[in-house]
């Protein structure tokens, strides 16, 4: 998703390969995905605009597992591409997704960040859901908490996607994507300090959630 | 990284807030400041900051002064630093750059008669004394002190040189293989071929952009300087640093880009500090500059940028004047672009109005970052902050379209909820012994090339590892009574390194179940769970789908067909419309026993991609009939081959439409009837939708029924 070659992130270091693949062009080799970004561009290149998908999926890093790090885990994402889709759009959407999740008192806000494949890019906070905005130990004192990364599709991406679809044409198309990671929510929603919980499959654990 | 207000505030008196509204108005344009601490009376406050990678150059506090400029519209004044005259010089200092490919310029300036020494408060604009204090940054002497100075002030890595120890003039070139250099960390290092160094004209004395060398260093001792200031490619730079192992401030900046333009203020600023202390130049500062580079870093060519572009991304902002030509002029003119507006009779500008204006942006040196139109409009909407733009939502015409299996992956769940299992996600790897257990075809296991561990060096094949795992954690921990189910993919593949190899993914159920059933409490006591409940539970998840039949059968021992981790007996193949959709049972005792478990574990896995081709039931109600059921029964003797399946297939194959229902009564064994042998009375409810049904009919019906059991071996007890 347009990580220029070289990038630090095309490392192998945190990406888990199948083996026996030496023979094969380095493009074409098998990995376990380490984010659910590459469902975007293989939706865009099935099918021109508009598009608005949701993408749920189960990741994988070459991470070794703590409190707050699994080698599996879940990611949501979404991509919203048509005509006249805004910057104002994008923040509208995850205001609402945010309201729905955490309840309509929930407020955001929208920090400008860096990612590859969006421009311009944002981080997105929410008002603590633990005191309200006041400040507290959870928020750091500050009230707010980060929570996804989203931005504006960049046009180097859309003009991947127009070797196959020429409709994606950044000069009169335009798009938002965003991303979050589902057990980062679930932790924080149901108060849970360890990730490996998630995926202990312990009743006494799992009972609670009936 | 860490920013002094106090220095902030040197280059920018104007600033109308305060430390904490500074910090907040930055981190909202993404100049984070993470932390702030009071330094005390005077002395303002310390900025802790995390600064994205595509701004390195606001990594100092020069370039946070000139975001501060863009928000609050001040001027932020250039730096200069006078320097005094210099002395000529017969020959001057020569700089030649051979890896024009590597270094866009490098400029070298002589300093003569220096004194090293402590370094102190020197001129207003380089109070290296105050500053390094209230940083906590290490002084060493008055030199390396004035390049430190440079870099946090300006962001621009500097280097100095006793010129004494130099043999000639520089030379900027790629490394002679085998060539040795023992940097300033004091390691002795052998060079590659492409390493980019900084040499004279006999050895190198510094790995370019990275660090410098040791035999060339600044000592107490040193009386003349050679200040360098350059620009290397981020590329070499980069290359260079990982080859070496080593991550240094100046390795950080050229990677990602450094100003050009910015090396003759840098050399100026540390000369200046460096005269202080006594001493004098040597000759003009020479430059050495490659146009190649030079065009792409200092003189790009400018960007052409449109306010309907503008809006057309950011969209509505809460503000109902929104963002004007005029705002898109001050903040990209506070940021250091250039802008040329296009004439407003230009075509397409004119029908637009007072939305109509286009520039030529000219880029500044310092911002990389910036290439496209897109990089604008981006900066624009930073600087006039995210949160000034409205909450919309983008029109939607369509309803919405679910994954084609969504539906059933739904259903499958909430049976196997609603039957009192927990949902649990297991691991997706497995040790290769657990896959070649587990495996539907154990050539076809998918090793990966560099696992976590060895439990983890397959991609799971069945979720039954996964299973098992977890049914051992709760044991070990306890807890006696288990029912779970994962829902997840499972993987196979020929991966021999061939070109047309890949890898299969399908969904799969697994259930397993260990303890008692139900939980025991005082008004239930728990039985344990056994094969028939599982059977049970998978007979229910199948029958969410509509099919002509299912069945379950089990195989001879001999017959090499029942999964491994499979009790021998105690099994099950599940067929739907005749098609293998999984298997259940008992775990095999030797795997039990593998894994330290003591209790009978029930396990099943239902392979779903042949599942989810069938559809969904779809109930269809029908009316319920007015008129008089009448129950028949009928007693059979059975031999032990003949199973209820058989029965049962007999009396839907009798297709007699008042048949409503019929179903085992009772069972029942007895020594006495025959070595064998047992009873089943078999209940049958016959009823028409449309009448009572006479005697002879049902006398016709039940003769149907006993043909049928008598055909396929039963007796009928009198």
């Amino acid at each position: 998703m347009n990580f220029p070659p070289g990038h630090p992130a095309r490392d192998t270091q945190d990406t888990l390969v199948v083996a026996n693949q030496e023979r094969r062009p380095l493009r074409d080799r098998l990995l376990l995905r380490t984010h659910t970004s590459p469902v975007q561009m293989r939706t865009m290149e099935q099918q021109p605009p508009p598009v608005r998908i949701v993408i749920p999926g189960k990741v994988h890093r070459n991470d070794a597992a703590d409190a707050t790090h699994s080698p599996i885990f879940h990611q949501v994402e979404g991509l919203c591409v048509d005509r006249n889709i805004t910057f104002s759009d994008l923040k509208g959407t995850l205001d609402h997704a945010m309201k729905a999740l955490f309840g309509s008192a929930v407020k955001t806000r929208f920090f400008p960040s860096f990612f590859p494949f969006t421009e311009p890019s944002a981080d997105v906070q929410i008002s603590c859901i633990f005191c309200g905005g006041k400040g507290c130990r959870k928020c750091k004192q500050s009230g707010w908490i980060e929570l996804l990364g989203c931005g504006m599709v960049d046009p180097a991406v859309f003009a991947f996607a127009q070797e196959k679809q020429p409709a994606y044409d950044p000069k009169k198309i335009s798009g938002f994507a965003f991303g979050m990671g589902v057990e980062r929510i679930a932790m924080m929603k149901y108060g849970i300090s360890e990730m490996g919980s998630l995926f202990a499959g312990d009743m006494r654990f799992l009972g609670q959630f009936v | 990284m860490r920013i002094l207000t106090k220095w902030l505030r040197a280059y920018l008196p104007g600033l109308p807030v305060d430390d904490a509204q500074l910090a907040e108005d930055l981190t909202l344009r993404g100049i984070a400041v993470e932390g702030i601490y009071a330094l005390g009376e005077g002395n303002g406050s310390l900025y802790e900051m995390d600064i994205t990678t595509n701004r390195v150059d606001a990594m100092n506090h020069y370039g946070v002064a000139r975001e501060a400029a863009a928000i609050y519209g001040l001027t932020l004044p250039e730096l200069t630093f006078a320097l005094p005259k210099p002395r000529p010089c017969g020959q001057p200092f020569t700089v030649r750059i051979e890896a024009q490919d590597a270094c866009g310029r490098f400029t070298a300036r002589v300093l003569r008669d220096v004194t090293i020494g402590e370094s102190r408060d020197w001129f207003v604009g380089a109070e290296v004394s105050t500053y390094f204090a209230l940083l906590e940054q290490k002084k060493i002497s008055n030199a390396v002190d004035a390049t430190n100075f440079a870099w946090l002030g300006m962001g621009q890595p500097t280097h100095v040189f006793d010129l004494d120890k130099l043999e000639g003039g520089i030379v900027v070139r790629r490394a002679r293989k085998g060539e040795r250099l023992k940097t300033l960390d004091g390691v002795d290092r052998v060079l590659d071929a492409d390493d980019l160094v900084v040499a004279d004209h006999k050895k190198a004395v510094g790995l370019a952009g990275v660090m410098g060398g040791w035999d060339t260093m600044i000592t107490p001792e040193t009386k003349n300087v050679l200040v360098e200031a350059a620009w290397f490619d981020p590329v070499a730079v980069r290359q260079t640093a990982r080859r070496h192992g080593l991550h240094t401030d100046a390795s950080h900046r050229f990677e990602r880009g450094a100003d050009i333009s910015a090396a003759p203020v840098a050399s100026a600023l540390v000369s200046a500090i460096l005269l202080a202390n006594g001493g004098r130049i040597e000759g003009e500062l020479v430059d050495a500059r490659v146009a190649a580079i030079e065009e792409r870093t200092a003189r790009r060519k400018p960007v052409a940028l449109e306010l309907s572009e503008v809006h057309r991304i950011l969209g509505t902002t809460i503000d109902e004047e929104g963002i004007t030509a005029a705002s898109v002029e001050n903040v990209l003119t506070a940021l250091g672009c250039e802008l040329k507006a296009e004439p407003a009779e230009r075509a397409g500008l004119a029908e637009l109005g007072k939305r109509g204006a286009a520039w030529q942006v000219t880029l500044p040196s310092w911002r990389l970052d910036l290439e496209r139109e897109i990089d604008l409009v981006e900066e624009v909407a930073r600087v006039y902050g995210y949160n000034r733009f409205a909450n919309t939502l983008p029109e939607f015409g369509e309803g919405v379209r679910a994954l084609p299996w969504a539906e059933k992956e739904a259903t499958v769940r909430s049976t196997l909820l609603a039957a009192g299992f927990h949902e649990a996600i297991g691991g997706t790897f497995c040790s290769a012994a657990e896959g070649a257990l587990t495996a539907p075809q154990p050539a076809l296991v998918v090793p990966l090339g560099n696992p976590l561990s060895e439990e983890a060096g397959v991609l799971r094949p069945s979720l039954v590892p996964g299973m098992l795992a977890m049914i051992a954690g709760n044991l070990n921990r306890d807890v006696s009574d288990v029912r779970l189910f994962e829902l997840g993919t499972v993987f196979s593949g020929a991966f021999s390194n061939g070109v047309g190899d890949k890898v299969d993914e399908r969904p799969a159920l697994a259930l397993g179940a260990v303890g008692a059933l139900p939980e025991e409490s005082a008004l239930h006591t728990g039985r344990a769970v056994d094969f028939f409940d599982v059977k049970g539970v998978v007979e229910q998840v199948i029958s969410r789908f509509e099919m002509r039949g299912m069945y379950f059968d089990r195989f001879p021992l001999d017959a090499g067909l029942t999964p491994e981790w499979l009790h021998p007996y105690r099994a099950a193949r599940v067929a739907a419309d005749g098609v293998t959709v999984g298997w259940f049972g008992q775990l095999h005792p030797r795997e039990a026993a593998a894994r330290k478990i003591r209790e009978a574990v029930l396990v099943a896995e239902l392979y779903l991609d042949r599942l989810y081709k069938l559809p969904l039931r779809r109930p269809i109600a029908r009316e319920i009939s007015r008129y008089q059921p009448v129950r028949r029964d009928f007693s059979l003797v059975l031999d032990a081959s003949i199973q209820w399946e058989t029965i049962d297939r007999a009396m839907a194959a009798l297709q007699i439409p008042e048949l409503a229902e019929w179903r085992v009564r009772e069972v029942f064994r007895d020594a006495r009837m025959g070595a064998g042998d047992y009873a089943l009375l078999l209940g049958a409810t016959f009823q028409a939708p449309d009448r009572t049904l006479r005697e002879e009919e049902l006398q016709a019906f039940q003769t149907r029924v006993k043909d049928a059991v008598t055909k396929i071996g039963a007796r009928l007890r009198v």
